[in-house]
């Protein structure tokens, strides 16, 4: 079988990238979009093809081969060697799948939503930029490929986010969403540095190998009481975390939106931030096998805390973007945690399936989330829930979507999220209670927000507009429409069969007294949204009144960004880079300054010794002769 | 040998002379006059040349051909000034050592 040219999936997008790029001020709109939904389109053909020759044939003795095509590119010594390449096997083919389905839907989508924009051109080079690095990553064969492509979804991330570069706000957000990540991949880059220098190798395939040399030697020298390598790891994961808005590297996801919408749907929902459960599942036989999975247990934890931390600030806010994107860091948080708590072989492994299957699901559900959102927004053009209400009657197919889409998150049976949130929850609960406790809780709460969110929108009160909102055209609604299909049919697809943590297929079944709890929960936070926010009340804000404080502190996101400020504004600034300036200004530059001045007068008070006439040279030099004949003479006759 | 002078006589006059050319050539404004106290200098160190030969080593004829090359090479000396004069002259229309001052910047 032969995968190779799978590497035309990141290089159509790129050469997209560079034609819209060049040619942008040349370019029509019209054709512009067109033909960077083609080139994605083709990118998404080809996606598929890939998973259903991998999935089908790609098996050899149960189980499934991974392909490997490289060449090298940078040497350094004749063992540490970088590689460019694409590797093959049943994670990277699945999300592959994920990023060319979403990122193919958001361009037909964007066709419609930037109609009229001035750099719409420019929108659809930096959205190709953005694909082409997303496919990068995940086909990456080494952690330094990866570690190229991931600060390349960074850079195009920033693009997009500050895509309105003459809204402040916009510039603000793109600036934090880049230096916080990149202040995470920092962690990610020192971590590559000690994988190299342990383990001589960067490649995926030799890491990832149970039965390899890196793994059974891997505690081998050991560091503050744990293995060199699991500090690595856990380097790589602070990286994963800034990528994945895991607590406390959140703080620009919220910001992120200001973007537009089909951006945080593409990027901040469906692909980019879920690159950190990616890697953490690229890399998991190092976390799992390492210090008895130290590693894990971290990301375990840390996922949950997010999820929860996350869900209770999606209830309370009102900006619909922002509760969409707290709701997707909560979600994320779900698939660290199921990863956290799985093992490696066969059934064991569910978690890790589990936190894939909540992957392909969350990308399609949460991408059409946004696109829903998108086309409210574009409607009575206002993130805030305040001016929405009673929707449903102008804009009917935007309503089912997002009920759909609701659905999906609610974990309602039938629906794709209900099945992967159950294999998670299943997960959680063969491992550890207190987890699955967490786990049960946030599925509660996400059923509450997000109807708090639906009824809000499409019913509640009934909103006087000044021109009243309509349905969005036809190029909007059918990639809503196709991801709605997908937000359901997702659910049937057995992932079990096609991606696991040891390439073997295994037997997943619904556990149904957990499925039974998992969704009494939901329903339960499904039917107070309803009582609450179904008809205008008066209960709601009686209710958050009766939190009092606490309300306030969830409102303002716990105060994270202020003590982000705090810590970077009054004690690294302040009392760090103040004082360092200061010594810098009046201590190393004045000393320099001081030396300069002083040659400058010294050579002042001298250079009147060079006259310029010959006769004063010619003195000086019989002087200087006449003194170095007496003094000779001097000794001579001593 | 010349009777009843003896070598210091003769050296006593050519040290007077060529202080007097260093003294001239320190002290003249005109480059003309400098390069006249040139002349004086060379032209003691060649009669050193030859009177040390003439008294010392009567022998031998080194010091007297030296003197020649003396007098050919101030030739040549002073054509190559007095061209150099004449050129600064055309720039700066003087021979004064002060108005060439502007050459050391």
């Amino acid at each position: 079988m032969d995968f190779s040219y799978t590497i035309l999936i990141p290089l159509i997008p790129l050469a997209l990238f560079i034609i819209l790029g060049i040619f942008s001020k040349k370019i029509t709109p019209a054709i512009s979009g067109w033909l960077g939904s083609l080139g994605l389109g083709t990118s998404f053909v080809l996606s598929l093809y890939t998973a259903y020759h991998y999935f089908l044939e790609g098996k050899l003795n149960g189980v499934y081969q991974t392909f490997i095509y490289k060449d090298t590119w940078i040497i350094f010594t004749d063992k540490l060697y970088i590689d460019m390449g694409v590797l093959i096997d049943p994670i990277s083919v699945m999300m592959l799948v994920v990023v060319s389905t979403v990122s193919f839907m958001v361009h037909l989508y964007s066709r419609g939503y930037m109609k009229g924009d001035d750099g719409y051109t420019r929108f659809f080079s930096y959205l190709s930029l953005f694909s082409f690095s997303m496919f990068g990553l995940v086909l990456a064969t080494n952690l330094f490929q990866m570690y190229i492509f991931w600060e390349l979804v960074g850079v195009s991330s920033y693009l997009l986010i500050g895509y309105y570069y003459t809204k402040p706000s916009a510039v603000a957000a793109g600036k934090k969403a880049f230096i916080v990540t990149r202040f995470a991949d920092m962690g990610f880059l020192i971590g590559i540095l000690i994988v190299g220098y342990y383990t001589g190798t960067f490649d995926f395939d030799l890491l990832s190998n149970p039965e390899g040399s890196i793994i059974t030697n891997g505690v081998a020298s050991s560091f503050m009481g744990l293995s060199v390598l699991t500090w690595a790891i856990l380097l790589i994961f602070i990286g994963g975390a800034g990528k994945s808005a895991m607590f406390p590297l959140h703080i620009w996801l919220p910001d992120a939106m200001e973007g537009p919408t089909p951006v945080s749907a593409l990027i901040h929902a469906a692909t980019m931030v879920v690159a950190g459960v990616y890697l953490v599942a690229r890399m998991f036989p190092l976390y799992y096998f390492l210090d008895d999975g130290f590693a894990l247990d971290v990301v375990a934890y840390v996922g949950a805390f997010s999820a929860l931390f996350a869900a209770i600030i999606a209830v309370t806010q009102t900006d619909i973007k922002r509760v969409l994107a707290f709701s997707t860091m909560s979600q994320i948080g779900y698939m660290m945690l199921a990863l956290g708590v799985s093992k490696y072989e066969g059934h064991d492994g569910l978690g890790f399936m589990a936190s894939m299957f909540h992957l392909f699901t969350h990308a399609m559900f949460k991408g059409l989330l946004f696109l829903a959102a998108g086309s409210v927004i574009h409607a009575v053009h206002s993130n805030y829930l305040k001016d929405m209400g009673g929707l449903r009657k102008y804009m009917p197919i935007t309503n089912i979507v997002f009920l759909i889409a609701a659905l999906s998150i609610a974990g309602f049976p039938g629906f794709a999220g209900f099945f992967s949130k159950d294999e998670i929850l299943v997960a959680a609960f063969e491992s550890n209670m207190l987890l699955y406790v967490i786990g049960v809780f946030v599925a509660g709460l996400t059923a509450f927000y997000m109807f708090r969110l639906y009824f809000g929108i499409f019913w509640g009160k009934e909103t006087k507009f000044d021109h009243a909102p309509h349905e969005s055209p036809l190029s909007m609604t059918i990639p809503m429409l196709f991801l709605a299909f997908m937000s359901i049919a997702g659910g049937y697809i057995h992932f079990s069969e096609y991606v696991t943590a040891d390439h073997q297929s295994f037997e997943a079944h619904l556990n149904y007294p957990l499925a039974a709890i998992a969704v009494g929960v939901g329903l339960i936070g499904i039917i107070i949204a309803y009582v609450l926010y179904k008809k205008e009340t008066s209960i709601p804000l009686k209710l958050s009144n009766s939190f009092g404080s606490f309300y306030k502190w969830t409102y303002d996101k716990f105060y994270i960004d202020e003590i982000y400020l705090f810590v970077t504004k009054k004690i690294i600034f302040g009392l760090i880079a103040a004082p360092a300036a200061w010594f810098d200004k009046h201590i190393v530059d004045a000393s320099m300054i001081g030396i300069g001045n002083a040659t400058a007068s010294l050579s002042n008070r001298i250079k009147g010794m060079q006259s310029g006439k010959f006769q004063d040279y010619a003195m000086s030099f019989i002087g200087g002769g006449v003194v170095i004949a007496m003094i000779i003479f001097y000794i001579w006759i001593n | 040998m010349i009777e009843g002078i003896s070598i210091y006589e003769i050296l006593t006059l050519t040290s007077v002379l060529f202080f007097i050319g260093v003294y001239g050539f320190f002290t003249r404004q005109n480059l003309i006059t400098i390069l006249m106290s040139i002349e004086l200098i060379l032209n003691a160190a060649a009669v050193n040349f030859v009177i040390i030969n003439t008294y010392l080593y009567p022998d031998f004829l080194q010091g007297a051909i030296f003197s020649i090359f003396i007098i050919a090479l101030a030739a040549a000396e002073t054509a190559l000034a007095i061209a150099i004069i004449i050129n600064l002259y055309k720039l700066v229309t003087s021979v004064e050592v002060r108005d060439t001052e502007t050459m050391k910047h």
